[in-house]
């Protein structure tokens, strides 16, 4: 009977033992990642430094019009209007003509017109500006609330529509609305500017924190890193990074 | 050979499957077709439905990885645009799953994420529809139907978001954790645009056919080293 005893015991802290050894070695895997990273970091600090003092032959000619609209994702926390107002005299400066500022919680949103007074090179999105050349960069600014909840607005005005309509018979299973359709109730809502053609990320993941669904369908993605790590040296790379896709669309 | 990428693709997503139930993943969605392949050469969307029409023959077999793991197969996707013979396929493979309740993999097929929306605000419609045609019938509607028997406030607020969501195609998974988008592409492409607000994106640069443990496993640990801050955004929202 003893001997039982002993042997579950004994099986119980081999079993604790083993797994305190598990958890000692992710974490040690996790730290060892840390330092790849922190090493990639720096390696990438220096390839910036190197960009943006114009010694990399390669990121000399940018071919910015292939850029026609840019998105920016911000981590909320991070919103220092200093560093988005620097960023924009930088993309100013690459020649970049229409961009979309976007943060979870509408924090730019709010500052909109501090940004938009501080930095003069800009001036406040319209609906019709889409794509036309001006001096001036425009600067639209959207929220959570730009997207799924935009979204539900435009099925009440869709909704609207129908009863208006009078189509009373049942219409089960027929496509009733089109995505055009959407698009438009879409934009009657407020909520559809143009689809970025690209999308920049400065957080600290590569996600895309809720940016409105509807418009980035085939939007290149690209992780900055946080902005106030933020460097000129990078968004060169990105920007040259994403001149070079291809995209099917499908096909 | 007409398809051969396509057949070693699929064993590839075959091992990928089996790593994601060994490590205890619940709920994975794949992208099979897109609306936007249907424009590709007749010959190759052919050879594709072939391809998916066998897979899914297999897939019913007693010991294929699905029956082994407990996994419910659902289609999601516009399924009207396929062929009858690949949609009642998919639809016996559906049912022949139901009851499975240890994992769920969703295939899309015919899915782009904007007709995702687009079919579910419709859903919407019609549901809300056929509630206001039965509080009028019931004579408890007040005229309902024409509208000033609503404020405009309420006007607005008829269809909630929890009502398009409900109808989505992939309401019955949560919010993926991770994407992979294989080939080093940066874009989603019309996928899970919805469902990705939190959702960590990583962009491997091997083809999807060469896709292997290494990948999955670089995926999971980054995952892990943002998993704390993409909980706290997931729960912000």
């Amino acid at each position: 009977m003893d001997f039982a005893k002993l042997k579950r015991r004994l099986y119980y802290w081999i079993h604790q033992i083993v797994n305190i050894l598990l958890r000692l070695t992710w974490h040690l895997l996790h730290v060892t990642i840390h330092l790849c990273y922190f090493a990639i970091n720096i390696a990438n600090a220096l390839e910036s430094h190197l960009i943006s003092k114009g010694l990399l032959r390669r990121y000399k000619s940018l071919h910015i019009s292939k850029l026609q609209y840019l998105a920016i994702v911000i981590e909320s926390e991070d919103c220092r209007t200093s560093n988005v107002i620097e960023l924009l005299q930088w993309l100013a400066d690459l020649g970049v003509k229409h961009v979309c500022l976007y943060d979870m919680e509408g924090i730019l949103k709010k500052s909109k017109d501090f940004i938009l007074e501080k930095f003069d090179g800009a001036t406040l999105f319209q609906e019709n500006d889409v794509l036309l050349d001006q001096p001036l960069m425009t600067l639209e600014f959207a929220s959570f609330s730009d997207g799924k909840e935009a979204v539900a607005k435009a099925a009440n005005v869709l909704f609207m529509k129908y009863l208006k309509s009078g189509s009373t018979s049942s219409y089960q299973g027929e496509q009733i609305f089109t995505e055009s359709q959407m698009g438009e109730a879409l934009k009657t809502v407020g909520g559809n500017g143009p689809e970025p053609d690209l999308l920049l990320v400065y957080g600290p993941a590569r996600c895309h924190l809720g940016f409105p669904a509807w418009r980035i369908r085939y939007t290149e993605i690209q992780h900055m890193g946080p902005l106030k790590s933020m460097k000129y040296g990078s968004l060169i790379k990105a920007i040259y990074k994403f001149t070079m896709v291809q995209q099917n669309y499908g096909k | 050979m007409e398809g051969a990428g396509h057949k070693i693709g699929f064993s590839a997503l075959m091992s990928m499957l089996k790593y994601c139930y060994e490590f205890g993943v619940r709920y994975v969605t794949v992208y099979a077709f897109s609306i936007e392949n249907f424009k590709r050469s007749p010959e190759e969307v052919q050879s594709l439905m072939d391809l998916m029409l066998e897979k899914i023959e297999e897939i019913l077999k007693e010991q294929s990885i699905v029956n082994r793991y407990g996994v419910r197969v659902i289609f999601s996707g516009n399924l009207k645009l396929l062929s009858e013979p690949v949609r009642l396929a998919a639809e016996r493979a559906m049912l022949a799953t139901a009851k499975n309740s240890k994992a769920v993999l969703s295939i899309c097929v015919a899915y782009t994420s904007t007709n995702e929306i687009m079919h579910a605000v419709q859903e919407s419609c019609e549901e809300k529809w056929d509630e206001i045609t039965l509080l009028n019938s019931s004579g408890a509607g007040y005229g309902l139907i024409s509208l000033g028997g609503y404020e405009q406030d309420e006007m607005d607020h008829l269809i909630k978001l929890t009502d398009i969501e409900k109808h989505m195609y992939m309401a019955a998974a949560p919010d993926p954790d991770i994407i992979i988008r294989t080939s080093g592409e940066t874009r989603l492409s019309n996928f899970l645009l919805w469902q990705s607000a939190n959702c960590y994106l990583y962009s491997p640069s091997v083809l999807w056919p060469e896709i292997g443990f290494r990948q999955f496993l670089w995926a999971i640990l980054n995952f892990q080293q943002i998993h704390f801050y993409l909980d706290k955004q997931r729960k912000q929202s």
